[in-house]
């Protein structure tokens, strides 16, 4: 990583956004959240226009010649990025984690892929790891639980660097859960393929948040959040559901996922 | 076995209606993976051993014939014999005729899982002779005619009260008249019924954890001392292992025993750890007069070379089931076969045919806590993924599936298109979600609503459009 001669402050660099396809259409201030954290963090933030998903609809199906296709297109759009930072781990794996194997008979792609691989980060991850971010500016009032969603957690280790962000923000303290680390039965397509054991899974995490005491829930990935979400939200529970960077990033007043604004 | 995982849909509702079910999985869920974590942190070198207990395996696989001849010689060479199985059919027939040359009329088995998925207690019955399971567990569900749920707790899904129920309802003309509600007199009374089935019995079946390809041994471990009884007392021991199950040393096997009770209990070492080698010799006091060894293949060869290699890996330990929210949610039956679980995801499809088991592979959210606590990492979503690969290239995925992918592939393939599509599904959910801020139902998306609310966006457009105006 690049720094300065002191050591510890990062230079600006060329970060491109992976909005994430969940984020464009359903949640757009979880990526303004991210542009304005790694800002504040000092780098320049650019959104390629030609990203569309990541391809793990049709990787997780099985259909190994889409995602490669979809894989390429990204592989394309996000050439040249000093690093490709997105506001999830299920996306960030699967450009950090995947892409080189769908390309094991194409030397050159695979290349490409590694390249890309190299550079992508998931926010957390990111913000933390890479450009040492400590602290952010932040005020957030209430006890929020944290959930960790299974790819960043197991494929990207992020565990720790959400939790150490939001210990620096004023009126924010953490309830964790009994079991933070299950599962909360999103998955992807999963959860329209297998409703029911989808729903069996979200109704003992929903249970696990309330039993937290915790007002707030968050988590670093939309599709986990809007899962549990709509959950909590069909059961009448009063928890209200946000993405960690929008807490971080000090756009905690917004009407919580569901809630009309 | 027959095969329900066809039904699995079918088998799910079952599951989650199921109260007892319920109530045993939620017990379950906490207890096995939290002394699984007990155990890997009060052993440091828990991590390494599990590479280590990976790259035995890996080893023993890509010289799998070397090591099962040289099993063979060793076995022959101590005076028992082995005999070569490579379909489930010729394992029953094998063992069939072992137990009527020995003149059989009951067989002391202990828990094998390689039993069940030859159906042997099925072939044994139709021969007159009658298998008597003398695991505890095992010995529960033959009472009740059900099969395992878990490869290690095969009456896992069971409460107390069920087993009290058929305790007397079973022991009751044995004269055990009392319904019992105390789990140590539940096994102290199985103990008295048992044990006099022991020294009836005429053969003993046993599976086996592993086979020592350096001394001819078989090595299982319980921790109710079952299987040292079956192995002891009757004149023949039968020996039924499946072909991964062979490892080069008793060195190797050290290693593996100290990731295999960890994994599945949480224990150190299972209470009973039992090496058998060859029949009783000159001066031994006791042991069995034949011994023999009967070995499986059942597809598995057939595995070899293939990108599902390393689930021979797996040496039963059940950690996998135990972590996946899956099987937490629906228990073992569901899956239909044998093996449930993430494991049973990966290796029924393989042995029973992905025609058949095809949910199986799809029926995971992809979690990875499975593969997290192999402990022999094996990349179980990984493996899955594969089966996945295969029935959409065999166009065995179904068609909503196929053809819902095919549509969402044809727009993501063209960045411009899926713009303009996603805007203008991003306001017409915004538009009409704004009141609520979310739906109670959706067209189309009835398979997210029937359980939860989905989220509206909120007025303003999608990120994308909402980006550009802020650049311009």
């Amino acid at each position: 990583m690049s720094k300065s001669p002191s050591g510890s402050i990062p230079r600006p660099r060329r970060v491109a956004l992976f909005v994430t396809c969940l984020v464009d259409l359903f949640r757009p201030s979880v990526g303004f959240a991210a542009v304005k954290l790694l800002e504040e963090a000092g780098c320049t933030v650019e959104v390629p226009p030609l990203q569309v998903c990541c391809g793990q609809p049709a990787y997780n199906s099985g259909d190994r010649a889409t995602t490669r296709a979809i894989a390429a297109q990204v592989i394309e759009a996000f050439e040249g990025y000093e690093a490709v930072v997105a506001p999830s781990g299920s996306c960030g794996g699967m450009l950090s984690h995947h892409y080189p194997s769908l390309f094991d008979d194409d030397p050159a792609m695979k290349t490409r892929a590694e390249n890309l691989a190299g550079r992508s980060y998931e926010l957390m991850a990111f913000l933390v790891d890479v450009l040492g971010v400590k602290k952010v500016a932040a005020r957030y009032d209430g006890t929020v639980t944290y959930h960790d969603s299974c790819s960043g957690l197991r494929e990207l280790g992020v565990k720790a660097q959400p939790r150490r962000l939001l210990a620096t923000v004023e009126g924010l303290s953490v309830s964790e859960m009994k079991t933070p680390e299950v599962c909360c039965g999103f998955g992807g397509t999963f959860c329209v393929k297998y409703p029911e054991i989808s729903n069996a899974m979200v109704g003992e995490k929903s249970a696990d948040i309330s039993a937290s005491g915790a007002g707030t829930l968050l988590a670093g990935d939309l599709g986990c959040l809007m899962n549990m979400a709509g959950k909590l939200q069909r059961e009448g529970s009063a928890v209200r559901v946000r993405h960690v960077a929008e807490v971080l990033a000090g756009m905690g007043d917004l009407p919580p996922i569901g809630e009309p604004g | 076995m027959e095969s329900t995982a066809r039904d699995f849909n079918d088998n799910v509702d079952h599951a989650l209606a199921d109260p007892n079910l319920q109530d045993s999985l939620s017990k379950l869920k906490v207890g096995f993976s939290e002394r699984r974590r007990q155990a890997a942190e009060r052993l440091p070198e828990f991590e390494a051993l599990r590479d280590r207990a990976r790259d035995i395996k890996n080893h023993a696989l890509a010289n799998l014939d070397f090591y099962l001849e040289e099993f063979e010689r060793k076995v022959l060479a101590l005076g028992g014999h082995v005999h070569w199985a490579p379909t489930a059919a010729d394992a029953r027939r094998i063992i069939g005729e072992l137990c009527q040359s020995a003149g059989a009329r009951t067989v002391a088995k202990s828990k094998s899982m390689v039993a069940e998925e030859i159906a042997l207690n099925e072939h044994l019955e139709a021969l007159g002779i009658a298998p008597i399971e003398t695991d505890l567990g095992e010995y529960i569900i033959q009472l009740r005619h059900e099969p395992p749920s878990h490869i290690i707790a095969p009456a896992v899904h069971l409460t107390k009260d069920q087993v009290a129920d058929t305790f007397l309802e079973h022991h009751a003309r044995l004269g055990f008249t009392r319904r019992l509600t105390e789990r140590n007199d539940l096994v102290a009374e199985a103990r008295q019924v048992l044990r006099q089935k022991f020294l009836d019995a005429d053969v003993g079946l046993t599976g086996a954890n592993f086979l020592v390809a350096e001394t001819g041994s078989s090595m299982l471990v319980t921790n109710e001392g079952n299987a040292d009884l079956s192995n002891t007392l009757p004149r023949m021991h039968i020996v039924l292992a499946s072909i991964e199950k062979v490892i080069p040393t008793l060195e190797d096997a050290a290693v593996l025993l100290r990731v295999l009770a960890r994994s599945a209990t949480g224990q150190e070492s299972s209470a009973y750890t039992t090496l058998n080698t060859g029949p009783k010799r000159e001066g031994d006091l006791d042991g069995p007069e034949h011994y023999h060894v009967v070995i499986l293949d059942n597809g598995r060869s057939a595995v070899l070379g293939t990108e599902m290699q390393e689930i021979l890996r797996c040496i039963r330990c059940g950690a996998c089931m135990n972590h996946c929210p899956v099987y937490g949610a629906i228990g073992g039956h569901a899956y239909g076969w044998v093996y449930p679980g993430p494991l049973g995801a990966v290796l029924t499809p393989q042995l029973i045919g992905v025609e058949e088991a095809g949910n199986l592979p799809n029926a995971s959210t992809f979690c990875g806590r499975c593969e997290s606590v192999c402990p022999v990492r094996i990349p179980l979503p990984k493996l899955m993924r594969h089966w996945r690969e295969r029935e959409f290239e065999r166009h065995l995925t179904p068609t909503a599936v196929r053809q819902g992918l095919a549509l969402w592939s044809f727009v993501a393939r063209r960045p411009r298109l899926y713009r303009r599509l996603t805007s203008l599904a991003n306001r017409v959910l915004a538009l009409f979600g704004r009141a609520e801020g979310r739906y109670r139902a959706l067209p189309l998306a009835s398979g997210w609503t029937r359980f939860r609310d989905l989220p509206a966006p909120p007025a303003g457009g999608t990120f994308h459009t909402q980006w550009k105006k802020r650049r311009t």
